[in-house]
């Protein structure tokens, strides 16, 4: 830290920023309260909390930009052990939240561009490509990433980020603290929640030095506690899509679900999804959808299709069917209660090893069949993703166990979630449209 | 085909070719056009409706036209449909049965599960690429210099068959080029093209799960290789209904004739 980083931050961020996102937030929540506001015809009016959840992204981009200089900066895989570098002050910056940004304002696109023609191959993962491609200086919408002084990566998600994160280690020169998690055919073993515990204990030393301090005990406590309080909020939050007519989409809890994945551990996420939770039991309570309509429910499985969001929630509005959850959104809510601040970091191996990415094809398919009587779908999509093969590893399978055992119709949809160019509105929506017709709408 | 009163009409703007049928108030068809897709799509669907309505000897209004295939939002009918449905619906009524349908278009390859009430149940589609679609066919018959109509009888009259690895379309052009070079005679290399066409779609088929009868419909089952060879393939008999390039615009008309 110096003092004139610390200065430029507090003036930028805390001062000007601050006024300047309140204002803009304000702004918009009485523009969305004005008549005539929403024009779409088979959508509800977006949440009154949406203002505050892009203050909150906005802000959360604005301290990483000025963060270099005030204290540390962590570069972390989004299945990644966050709790002790928030506990420690770094500024948490996830490569993957940021690639969802780039995807939804269209930039993705180019920062895979400018990937590739520094030779990474069009078969990586797209999220990764557009990290790259941020990495080699390409334009982003949130203005500027800060140089990470340590990077985080966790084997649970995926086998990609282990190549990712070692080279942006390589690029930026710094230190790697890498998480391997075992992978699970049936719950954790006592062992391999051992294992990951003392690669834990290894990454909390490492970042100690890196930010030269210590951990104490009651900050990982208190950042514990908040994780845990704020992801059963977004699990309760996910929960109000069971209702009829859902006050809530999936394409909604796409866009909302980013605190929860960056800004973990945080009193704000937590008092944000608490006013989210309070407004969807208010539309509860008034029996107000989020589709003016719902007339058929669908589940989705995999990671959205950013460049498409807008475009294919409407699609499905327009005939009535909400899709009411999915597999991706509950991945953030369904562990929240292994969570336990008493024992911080062995709650956090045992946590971080049962994302349903680091357990088997079997695992996804139960969790889908729960869902979708939990939920009462009448169908589900399953976005077979380019860019993720291990949630898209058995989707053939599951879709046929899915269609024959249950007889749930199910669409196996064939996309990319961030790379536009592998995507085909023609042929995806015709599948779509032939999707609802089998549903009846 | 029967006489009298165009009750409702079909129109498939399909990939490749157009197509048009006019049924009767039983829903049997009265007559029906096909001709090649044109770029201007929408100047097409005008004229051809115009000759139909010079047909039917009256102005048929879009209230009993349901439009179907790719280019059916540039249609002036009444209502779209997708060509799952319609395909289904098509042959439904013209076999009087259900079972898995493998429908293979010139641009996409889809198998439907048909339920015994004539409902899609199930339905799967080709992924983004030409391997399994008439393309596959027509590109590479081009490059052999055999028209598309002989392509299945030189590759059912070969003695022999040379293998086709790739699927991809591109890639077998290539590998056609290579083959020839080696001396592979003509009407083998035609008999390993179509085997991989129709392996291609048979992974698609069992990935549906197969549902008793198999049956085939679009502009390539009129390949008789191919629905020889899907029969060996798949190794149960492939039932063909009488005009199987017609069962998507025939479908399009019957949902048009019971909306009415």
């Amino acid at each position: 830290m110096n003092l004139l980083g610390s200065l430029n931050y507090h003036l930028k961020v805390n001062l000007l920023g601050k006024a300047y996102l309140r204002f803009d937030r304000m702004r918009l929540s009485w523009r969305m309260r004005r008549a005539g506001f929403w024009k779409e015809e088979q959508l509800a009016p977006p949440l009154f909390t949406s203002p505050r959840l892009k203050e909150l992204i906005s802000s959360h981009y604005l301290k990483g930009r000025y963060a270099n200089g005030r204290g540390p900066v962590a570069w972390v895989t989004s299945g990644g052990p966050v709790e002790f570098l928030t506990a420690l002050g770094y500024y948490v910056l996830y490569p993957e939240n940021h690639g969802a940004v780039c995807g939804i304002r269209r930039s993705a696109e180019g920062l895979c561009i400018k990937a590739e023609s520094h030779g990474f191959s069009r078969d990586i993962c797209s999220y990764a490509r557009t990290d790259f491609g941020a990495m080699l200086g390409g334009k982003t919408p949130v203005g500027r990433l800060p140089r990470p002084d340590l990077l985080l990566c966790c084997s649970n998600i995926c086998q990609t980020v282990l190549l990712w994160y070692r080279v942006l280690a390589h690029h930026f020169k710094v230190p790697l603290i890498l998480v391997e998690t075992p992978f699970l055919y049936r719950e954790a073993l006592p062992h391999q929640v051992d294992y990951v515990k003392r690669q834990l204990d290894a990454g909390v030393e490492l970042a100690e030095k890196v930010a030269g301090r210590s951990l104490a005990p009651s900050s990982l406590d208190r950042v514990v506690r908040r994780s845990k309080e704020a992801s059963m909020l977004w699990a309760e939050i996910m929960s109000c899509g069971k209702q009829r007519p859902s006050p809530i989409t999936a394409f909604d809890e796409f866009i909302h679900m980013a605190p929860i994945v960056e800004m973990r551990g945080e009193q704000f996420t937590v008092d944000y999804y608490r006013a989210l939770l309070a407004e969807l039991k208010g539309r509860i309570e008034r029996g107000v959808g989020a589709l003016a309509s719902e007339k058929k429910r669908i589940l989705w499985d995999n990671l959205p299709i950013w460049y498409r969001m807008k475009r294919l929630s409407r699609l499905l509005a327009g005939r009535g069917v909400a899709m009411v959850a999915s597999t991706y959104t509950n991945a953030w809510g369904e562990l929240a209660e292994m969570m336990d601040s008493s024992r911080p970091l062995e709650s956090a191996a045992r946590v971080y090893l049962h994302p349903i990415l680091n357990r088997g094809t079997g695992h996804k398919l139960e969790t889908i069949k729960n869902m979708a009587k939990e939920y009462q779908a009448d169908g589900i999509i399953l976005h077979s993703d380019r860019s993720c093969k291990p949630y898209s590893v058995g989707q053939m399978d599951q879709r046929e166990k899915l269609a024959g055992e249950m007889g749930l119709p199910a669409l196996l949809l064939e996309a990319d979630h961030n790379d536009p160019r592998v995507y085909s509105d023609e042929q995806a929506e015709n599948r779509l449209e032939a999707f609802m017709e089998v549903l009846g709408v | 085909m029967s006489s009298g009163e165009v009750s409702a009409l079909g129109i498939d703007a399909g990939s490749t070719t157009f197509k048009l049928v006019a049924v009767d108030g039983h829903g049997n068809i009265l007559w029906h056009m096909l001709e090649p897709s044109q770029p201007r799509l929408e100047e097409q669907a005008r004229r051809v409706l115009q000759e139909a309505s010079a047909k039917a000897g009256r102005e048929l209004e879009q209230g009993i036209m349901v439009a179907t295939g790719y280019g059916r939002n540039l249609v002036p009918a009444g209502r779209r449909v997708t060509e799952i449905t319609c395909h289904a619906r098509g042959v439904f009524t013209a076999t009087g049965h259900g079972g898995t349908l493998v429908d293979i278009g010139g641009q996409d390859s889809k198998v439907i599960v048909i339920g015994s009430d004539g409902r899609v149940t199930n339905f799967v589609m080709n992924d983004k690429c030409a391997a399994g679609t008439g393309r596959f066919l027509e590109v590479t018959a081009a490059r052999l210099e055999i028209g598309l109509d002989q392509l299945g009888r030189v590759a059912l009259d070969s003695k022999g068959e040379t293998s086709i690895s790739s699927t991809c379309t591109v890639f077998a052009e290539s590998e056609i080029v290579s083959q020839i070079a080696r001396g592979h005679p003509i009407e083998n290399i035609v008999r390993g093209l179509v085997r991989s066409l129709i392996r291609r779609v048979a992974a698609l088929a069992r990935s549906a799960g197969i549902t008793q009868p198999l049956m085939l419909s679009g502009g390539v089952a009129r390949n008789p290789a191919v629905k020889d060879f899907l029969a060996e393939e798949l190794g149960r008999p492939v039932e063909l209904p009488d005009h199987p390039q017609l069962m998507g615009a025939y479908g399009a008309a019957l949902l048009a004739r019971n909306r009415k």
